[in-house]
C-alpha cells in the first residue's frame, strides 16, 4: 500500500524536465497520470529512486487538427479529454471507441494517452489502436524532436525505444483512408479489465473489394503487434465472412502467445482469431 | 393504534453517519501516541525457519521494536481452535494444529506471519520489514486437499498422517448403499467447490492499548464477535483475567464470516502495547495481506452419488468430501464442512437415505473457515447439481424432479432421516415450517419458464446458447440451540444463546444493548423496530448499542444468520420483562390489581376501562424517581434477557437464473435472475431485500468469476484484486425478487432470517443455467468458476468427443 | 525530504508538508483527518477512495499528494456544503443504497461525477459508470436505484419536493 521512498521533481518547463532527466539518468521514472505506475510502486513491484512528475507541462495536453485531416494528441491528454473531444470523435473514432472502456471513470479522468504508450503494457489497449492507425510517436529531448513510426516503437513487454532523457511528447494520427471503417473489440480479463485479447481494425474498400486493412492485436503476446498476415489475407478479397475468417486465422502467426492464469496459450490464440474476425467484420460494416 | 414498526420498510438509522463520511471504522480511529505494527509474512508456503536477523530493521528510523515468534514464547499461547478441539466427542478423532501468533519453527502457507515491526509511522514499519533477514529451509508443498491425502504427499504436521485432521461421518452408510444399489439410476459426479476470498471492503485490523496503571487492556478490532474474542484472548492466548480486557468493534465494513475469528494480530497489538508501556498500537491489513492472511472460504472436492427411481424420486445420496482446512486451523474451521455441511445435505427434499463422509485436510494454503453461508452453500451446491443430474439422466424437467422430491407441506415440523439433524448427544432440531411448491411455482411463473423455448431460439440466432437453471434451497438460520450445537465435537464446546438489555430512561427513551454485532446488517434499525413495537415507543426513541464488551451483555455475535432469529428475540424478551414490571408499577399507580393491567401501544390500562391508564413514559418516570414504588420493587426499568432458541429456523425458496453463452468465446452473460424467497415474517423488508441482493451477487460471483488460485508451490496467484474478479455493477442484471410467507413457529415474531439465503441459493442456479445452456453439446457438468476460458474448454472437449 | 502541498479541500485552503510518496488519500485521512474517504485495496481496483479533484472523480489512492498540489478537492464530508444532505446522499439513504457503508463515500463521489455530465443516465450508463467501484454488500441494485433517484431529484427538485409532500 505504501511505496518505498523516492525523490521527486515537478518541472515547470520542458527544459527543466530535460535537465532533471539528464541528471538522474536511468534511476528516474516519469510520472504522467500515474494510473499504471503508482499501483506498481505501491505494491513495491516497481521501484524508482526519483520520480519526475511532468503533470504540469500543460503544453503537452492538447488535441490538434493537422493539415491533411490527421490529428495530433499531446501525451498528457487524459482519456477523459479524448472522450470529450468532438475532434477526436470525428478524426479518430477508433481511439475514442477503445478509450471509453479503458479502466474505469476514475482511471480515465487521470490516465493519459502518452502515459499508456510510454508504459507499454502488453495488455493495454492503446498500443493496438496506435498500430492500427499508423501513428507516429513524437519524442522530445534537449537535443530536439524525434519522430518514431509506431511499428518501430515497441520493443518488448513494458519496453519501447524511448531513451531515458526523452519524453513522449505527442502522438500523430494520420487521416484515415477515404471511407474507412474502424472498430475495437476486447475480451477483458475480468479482474483487471486489461485485455486477454484486444483487437483494433481499420478497413477500407473500393470496387467491392477490401483495399486497405490494418489489424493490430494487444494482449496476445509480449508486445502489441500488427497482424500483417491477417491484413495481407484481407486485401483484395470481397470481405465475405469466409474470406475474413480465413484471414483472421493468421492472427497469431509467428507470435509466441501469452499464457497466464486467466487464459492459456490455446485459448488466447483461438480468441485472437475470433476477435480479429469480429473486429474486422465490425470495421468493414462501418466502412463506406 | 400506531403503525407497527415491525414489517415496515423503515430507512436505516445508521445511515446518516455513513453517507456523510462520519462513520468510525477501525483505520479511522486516531488515538494520541499511536504507533504502527507491520507483519513480515512468509514468501514460502512450506519451510523451516532456520534463523531470523532483525538487527538491521531494528536500527531503522522510527523503529521501536522488532519481534519474532521466539520473543513471544512463554508470553502468548498459540491461537485456539474452538470447534472439535482435539477431543473425540461424537466420534471425531481430530488433531489440532493452530497458528502461533508468530511462527517459530516452520511456516505452512505464504503469508503466515514470522516477525513484527512496530514503528512511529506506518511507512517506517513497512520500510523496516524489508530489512529483516529470514533464512528459510524450503520444504515440498501440497495445496490440493485430495492430493494431500495420497501416499507420498508432502506432510505438514507430524501428528496428522496423510495430512488428515479428521474424518467425520453422518447418516446411515449401509442403508444408503443398499438404496443406491436398488435404484433405477445412479448418477455419479466429482464436484469442485472452489476456494474463495471473502473480500469485505474493509480489511481486518486491530488497535491495542494497555493501561499500565490499571493493568487493563482495550482493543478495537474489526470483529463480528467481540465477546468471544475477549474470551479467547483472555482465557486461551494471553492468560489475562477476562474482565481486564475490553473489546470494541467500531463500525465494521463488512465481514462475511472472516471477522468471526481470532487472528494473531489481535494478540500482537495488545502485547506490543504493554511492551511499549501503553502506547496504542495499530495494525491494519493491506488488501494483499487480507488475501494471504485472512481466512478463505469453501474449497471442497466432492464425490457425489445420487440414486433415483425412473420417475425421478431420489432414493439415496452418498457424498464423500475432501475439505481443505489450510496449513493450520482457524477458530472454527473444522465446524464448517461438518455440522454446517453434512447435516443439511438433504435440503428441502425428503431424501430417505443420506450418507456423508468428510475428510478435513491440511494443505500449504491460507486457513479456511466460514464464508457467507458456511457449509450450507457447499451442501446446496451438491444437492442442486444432483437434482439436475438426475433430471438429465432421466430426461425429466428439472423443475418436476424438484417438485417430486420436496418435503410435503403437511410434513412440518420435519425431521430428516438417518438422524441428519441429530447431534451426537441426541439433541435434534427439525425443519420448522415450509411450503416449497408455491415458491417454485411462483419463480417459474415469474421467469416465464413455460415459454423459455422462444428465448432459446432468439439467442440461438445471435450465436448464443441460452440456459435456465433452478435452485431450490433450504437455509438454516438462527444458529443455534445450545443443547444442539454446544457439545464439544459437534460445535463450539460452548453455548449459542443471545442477549439483550433494555433501559427505559426517565424521559421514556430507551437504550437497547445487544450481544450481537452489526457490520452492515442494520441492527441499529431492526432491533429498534422490535423493541419499539414491544414498548409502544417510536423507533427513533430506541437507541441500539452493540459491539463493546463493556456495556453490552455477553453475546455470541453475528454469523449464521442468527441476529434476527435469536438476537432480536432476546431483545423482545427483555422488552417483555420491561412490560411485566411496568404492569406491576402501573397497577400500583392506578390502584388496580396487576393482573388487571393490560399493555398496548405504549399504554398501561385497566382491563375494561382504557381511560384509567398510564403511558410508558409516565411509568418510566415513576420507576426512575422511585419514591412511590410497590413494596419490594427496585427502581428503574432495566431488564436483561438471555434467549436460547429452541430450534433453528429454515428459510427456503427457488431461484432461477437465465444465462447466455457465447458459442465462440465461452463468455457467460447472466441475463435474468428471478428469486422467490420465503423468510417467514420480516422485520424490515427493505433490509431483507438488501441482504438478498448482496447475497445473490456473492453467489453469482462464485459461479462465474471468483476463485483463489494457488500454484503447486503454494504461491497465491490470485493475490490481488487485479487477479481475483469480484462482481461489478455492469455484470449483474436487475434482480427480480418475489416472496411467499410461511411464518416460523419457533419464535413469537414468526421470522426466519435471511443473512445467507441469497448466497446459498444463487451459485447452483447460475451453474445449472450454464450447464443447461451447454446441454446440447452433451455437457453434464463443469467446475466453477465458469469463466469464458473454462466454458470454452468444456465446449471444445465436448466437440472433440462428439466428433470422435 | 518533504514537499509542501497546498490544496483547497471542501472549500477550505489547507497545506501540509509531505513525503513525495504520500498518497492523496493519506493526506486527506491522516493529515487532514477527513476519514470519510476509505481505502479498500492497493491496486486501484475498488474505488472506495474516490474523491473529486477539480470536479472529476479520482481514486485518491492512485494519486500522490504532491500531484494534487494546487487542486480543489471535494470529499464526502464536503459534498453538501450547507451541512445538509446532497441529493445523492439522500437517495442512498432513502433507497437503502448501502449496508456496511464502507464503499459508500466512493460510490457517491463517482456518481456525482456521472451526474455532473449526464443528468438522466440510464441504468446501463449508471452501471458502466460504477465499474471502478466495488460493493460487496448490496449487489449494486439499490445503489443503481439511488443514483437514478438522485438524478431525478436534481433534474426536477421542486417537482420531487411536491410529490413527496403529497405522499406525506
Amino acid at each position: 500500500m505504501i511505496p518505498a521512498a523516492f525523490g521527486y521533481s515537478r518541472p515547470a518547463s520542458l527544459d527543466e524536465a530535460f535537465r532533471i532527466l539528464r541528471e538522474h539518468g536511468d534511476t528516474a521514472k516519469i510520472l504522467a497520470g500515474g494510473q499504471s505506475l503508482l499501483p506498481l510502486l505501491k505494491l513495491r513491484v516497481a521501484h524508482t529512486e526519483h520520480l519526475v512528475d511532468i503533470g504540469r507541462l500543460r503544453e503537452l495536453a492538447f488535441i490538434r487538427e493537422e493539415a491533411g485531416g490527421g490529428i495530433t494528441i499531446g501525451s498528457l491528454t487524459t482519456y477523459r479529454e479524448v472522450l470529450d473531444s468532438p475532434l477526436a470523435a470525428a478524426r479518430a473514432p477508433l481511439l475514442v471507441e477503445a478509450v471509453q472502456d479503458i479502466g474505469d471513470v476514475q482511471v480515465r479522468n487521470r490516465g493519459t494517452v502518452g502515459g499508456s504508450l510510454a508504459h507499454a503494457d502488453p495488455a493495454s489497449d492503446l498500443p493496438a489502436v496506435a498500430l492500427a492507425l499508423d501513428a507516429q510517436i513524437v519524442a522530445i529531448s534537449g537535443r530536439g524532436e524525434r519522430l518514431i513510426n509506431i511499428t518501430d516503437y515497441f520493443t518488448g513487454s513494458f519496453e519501447t525505444v524511448l531513451q531515458h532523457h526523452e519524453l513522449l511528447a505527442s502522438i500523430r494520427f494520420p487521416a484515415l483512408p477515404q471511407g474507412a471503417g474502424t472498430a475495437y473489440r476486447i475480451l477483458p480479463q475480468p479482474a483487471s479489465g486489461y485485455s486477454i485479447i484486444g483487437c483494433a481494425a481499420v478497413i477500407a474498400r473500393s470496387g467491392g473489394k477490401i483495399s486497405y486493412a490494418r489489424v493490430a492485436l494487444t494482449g496476445a503476446s509480449d508486445v502489441a503487434y500488427r497482424a500483417t498476415a491477417v491484413e495481407d489475407g484481407l486485401v483484395g478479397t470481397d470481405g465475405s465472412a469466409k474470406a475474413i475468417a480465413a484471414a483472421a486465422a493468421h492472427a497469431t502467426s509467428n507470435r509466441m502467445v501469452t499464457s497466464d492464469i486467466h487464459a492459456d496459450r490455446q485459448y488466447r490464440a483461438q480468441m485472437a482469431q475470433v476477435f480479429a474476425r469480429r473486429t474486422v467484420e465490425a470495421a468493414l460494416a462501418r466502412s463506406a | 393504534m400506531a403503525t407497527a414498526a415491525i414489517g415496515s420498510a423503515i430507512k436505516r438509522k445508521e445511515d446518516p453517519r455513513f453517507i456523510t463520511g462520519t462513520g468510525n471504522y477501525l483505520d479511522d480511529i486516531r488515538l494520541p501516541g499511536t504507533v504502527h505494527a507491520a507483519v513480515l509474512r512468509s514468501p514460502y508456503a512450506h519451510a523451516t525457519i532456520r534463523s531470523i536477523d532483525t538487527s538491521a530493521a531494528a536500527a531503522m528510523p522510527g523503529v521501536l521494536g522488532v519481534f519474532t515468534g521466539r520473543d513471544l514464547e512463554g508470553e502468548l499461547n498459540p491461537l485456539p481452535c474452538a470447534w472439535a478441539a482435539g477431543g473425540n466427542a461424537g466420534g471425531i478423532q481430530n488433531n489440532l494444529n493452530t497458528p502461533r501468533v508468530l511462527a517459530t519453527d516452520d511456516v505452512k502457507w505464504t503469508g503466515e506471519g514470522v516477525a513484527v515491526v512496530v514503528a512511529e509511522t506506518r511507512e517506517q514499519a513497512v520500510d523496516a520489514l524489508e530489512a529483516i533477514d529470514v533464512d528459510y529451509g524450503p520444504l515440498p508443498t501440497v495445496v490440493d486437499a485430495e492430493k494431500a491425502t495420497q501416499p507420498g504427499a508432502p506432510q505438514l504436521h507430524e501428528n496428522a498422517p496423510n495430512n488428515i485432521c479428521f474424518t467425520w461421518r453422518v447418516g446411515d452408510e449401509k442403508a444408503t448403499a443398499s438404496a443406491l444399489k436398488g435404484s433405477h439410476v445412479v448418477v455419479k459426479q466429482r464436484l469442485v467447490n472452489q476456494r474463495l476470498i471473502p473480500n469485505p471492503m474493509d480489511t481486518r485490523g486491530a488497535i491495542g492499548r494497555y493501561d499500565p496503571g490499571t493493568e487493563e487492556y482495550t482493543i478495537w478490532m474489526t470483529s463480528q464477535t467481540p465477546h468471544i474474542m475477549r474470551l479467547l484472548l483472555a482465557a486461551f492466548v494471553m492468560g489475562v483475567p477476562e474482565q481486564k480486557i475490553r473489546v470494541i468493534a467500531p463500525d465494521v465494513g463488512g465481514a462475511f464470516g472472516t471477522k468471526i475469528f481470532l487472528y494473531a494480530d489481535m494478540a500482537l497489538v495488545l502485547w506490543l502495547s504493554r511492551k511499549l508501556g501503553g502506547r496504542p498500537v495499530k495494525f491494519y491489513e493491506t488488501r494483499r495481506e487480507n488475501y494471504q492472511a485472512t481466512t478463505h472460504g469453501r474449497d471442497h472436492i466432492t464425490y457425489l452419488e445420487v440414486g433415483a427411481t425412473k420417475d425421478g424420486e431420489v432414493t439415496g445420496l452418498r457424498v464423500k468430501t475432501y475439505a481443505n482446512l489450510g496449513g493450520r486451523l482457524s477458530t472454527i474451521g473444522p465446524g464448517i464442512p461438518t455440522t454446517l455441511y453434512g447435516r443439511v445435505l438433504a435440503g428441502c427434499y425428503k431424501i430417505p437415505n443420506v450418507y456423508c463422509e468428510v475428510t478435513g485436510v491440511y494443505t500449504n494454503t491460507t486457513f479456511v473457515d466460514a464464508y457467507r453461508g458456511a457449509g450450507r452453500p457447499e451442501a446446496t451446491y451438491v444437492l442442486e447439481r444432483a437434482m439436475d443430474l438426475v433430471a438429465d439422466e432421466l430426461k425429466l424437467d428439472p423443475a418436476e424432479v424438484r417438485r417430486r422430491n420436496f418435503i410435503p407441506a403437511d410434513a412440518f415440523p420435519y425431521r430428516p432421516p438417518d438422524g441428519l439433524l441429530r447431534s451426537w448427544n441426541g439433541a435434534e432440531i427439525e425443519v420448522d415450517s415450509g411450503n416449497y411448491e408455491p415458491a417454485l411455482d411462483l419463480a417459474l411463473k415469474n421467469v416465464g419458464y413455460a415459454d423459455i423455448g422462444a428465448a432459446r431460439e432468439l439467442a440461438e440466432r445471435r450465436g448464443k446458447y441460452l440456459g435456465v437453471g433452478l435452485s431450490s434451497y433450504l437455509e438454516v438460520c438462527g444458529v443455534a440451540p445450545s443443547k444442539w450445537i454446544g457439545l464439544v465435537g459437534e460445535g463450539w464446546g460452548a453455548a449459542m444463546w443471545e442477549s439483550a438489555n433494555i433501559r427505559v430512561h426517565l424521559t421514556g427513551r430507551a437504550v437497547l444493548t445487544i450481544g450481537t454485532s452489526s457490520h452492515g446488517q442494520g441492527h441499529e434499525t431492526t432491533m429498534a423496530q422490535v423493541v419499539a413495537d414491544a414498548l409502544g415507543l417510536s423507533v427513533d426513541d430506541v437507541l441500539v448499542k452493540h459491539s463493546d464488551t463493556q456495556g453490552t451483555p455477553f453475546g455470541y455475535g453475528t454469523y449464521g444468520s442468527r441476529s434476527a432469529a435469536v438476537g432480536s428475540i432476546a431483545a423482545l424478551k427483555a422488552a417483555e420483562k420491561i412490560v411485566a414490571k411496568g404492569k406491576r408499577l402501573a397497577a400500583h399507580m392506578l390502584e388496580a390489581a396487576p393482573e388487571d393491567i393490560e399493555f398496548e401501544s405504549g399504554k398501561f390500562f385497566v382491563k375494561g376501562s382504557p381511560d384509567r391508564s398510564k403511558t410508558i413514559h409516565e411509568v418510566a418516570l415513576a420507576a426512575h424517581v422511585g419514591y412511590d414504588l410497590p413494596e419490594g420493587m427496585e427502581p428503574y426499568l432495566d431488564e436483561t434477557a438471555y434467549y436460547d432458541t429452541p430450534n433453528c429456523t429454515f428459510p427456503f425458496g427457488t431461484h432461477v437464473a437465465v444465462v447466455e453463452v457465447d458459442k465462440e468465446t465461452g463468455q457467460v452473460d447472466l441475463v435474468r435472475y428471478v428469486a422467490v424467497d420465503d423468510v417467514g415474517k420480516k422485520i424490515n423488508p427493505l433490509i431483507v431485500d438488501g441482504q438478498l441482493h448482496g447475497g445473490i451477487a456473492q453467489g453469482v460471483g462464485q459461479a462465474l468469476w471468483e476463485g483463489a488460485i494457488y500454484d503447486d508451490t503454494g504461491q497465491l496467484l490470485s493475490g490481488s484484486m487485479m487477479d481475483y474478479a469480484l462482481p461489478r455493477a455492469s455484470w449483474l442484471p436487475e434482480l427480480e425478487l418475489d416472496e411467499t410467507v410461511t411464518p416460523s413457529p419457533v419464535n413469537p415474531l414468526g421470522i426466519k432470517g435471511v443473512g445467507e439465503a441469497g448466497t446459498i441459493a444463487s451459485t447452483p442456479a447460475v451453474v445449472n443455467a450454464v450447464i443447461d445452456a451447454l446441454s446440447p453439446l452433451g455437457i453434464r457438468h463443469v467446475d466453477m468458476p465458469l469463466t469464458a476460458q473454462t466454458v470454452w474448454r468444456a465446449m471444445q472437449a465436448a466437440g472433440k468427443e462428439a466428433s470422435a | 525530504m518533504t514537499e509542501q502541498v497546498a490544496v483547497v479541500v471542501n472549500g477550505i485552503p489547507r497545506t501540509a508538508d509531505v513525503e513525495p510518496r504520500r498518497l492523496l488519500v493519506q493526506l486527506l485521512r491522516e493529515d487532514f483527518a477527513l476519514t470519510g474517504t476509505h481505502v479498500g485495496c492497493d491496486t486501484s481496483q475498488c474505488g472506495a477512495c474516490t474523491v473529486l479533484v477539480d470536479g472529476r472523480a479520482v481514486k485518491s489512492c492512485s494519486m500522490l499528494a504532491v500531484q494534487a498540489d494546487g487542486s480543489a478537492i471535494t470529499t464526502i464530508e464536503g459534498l453538501a456544503p450547507d451541512g445538509g444532505l446532497h441529493p445523492l446522499q439522500q437517495a442512498f439513504w432513502d433507497k437503502h443504497g448501502l449496508q456496511c457503508g464502507y464503499c459508500t463515500p466512493g460510490m457517491i463521489m463517482t456518481a456525482a461525477d456521472l451526474l455532473s455530465t449526464n443528468d438522466d443516465p440510464s441504468d446501463a450508463e449508471i452501471r458502466h459508470a460504477l465499474e471502478g467501484n466495488f460493493c460487496r454488500c448490496t449487489g449494486y441494485q439499490n445503489i443503481v436505484t439511488a443514483i437514478r433517484e438522485a438524478a431525478a431529484t436534481m433534474r426536477h427538485p421542486a417537482q420531487v419536493q411536491a410529490s413527496a409532500e403529497t405522499a406525506r
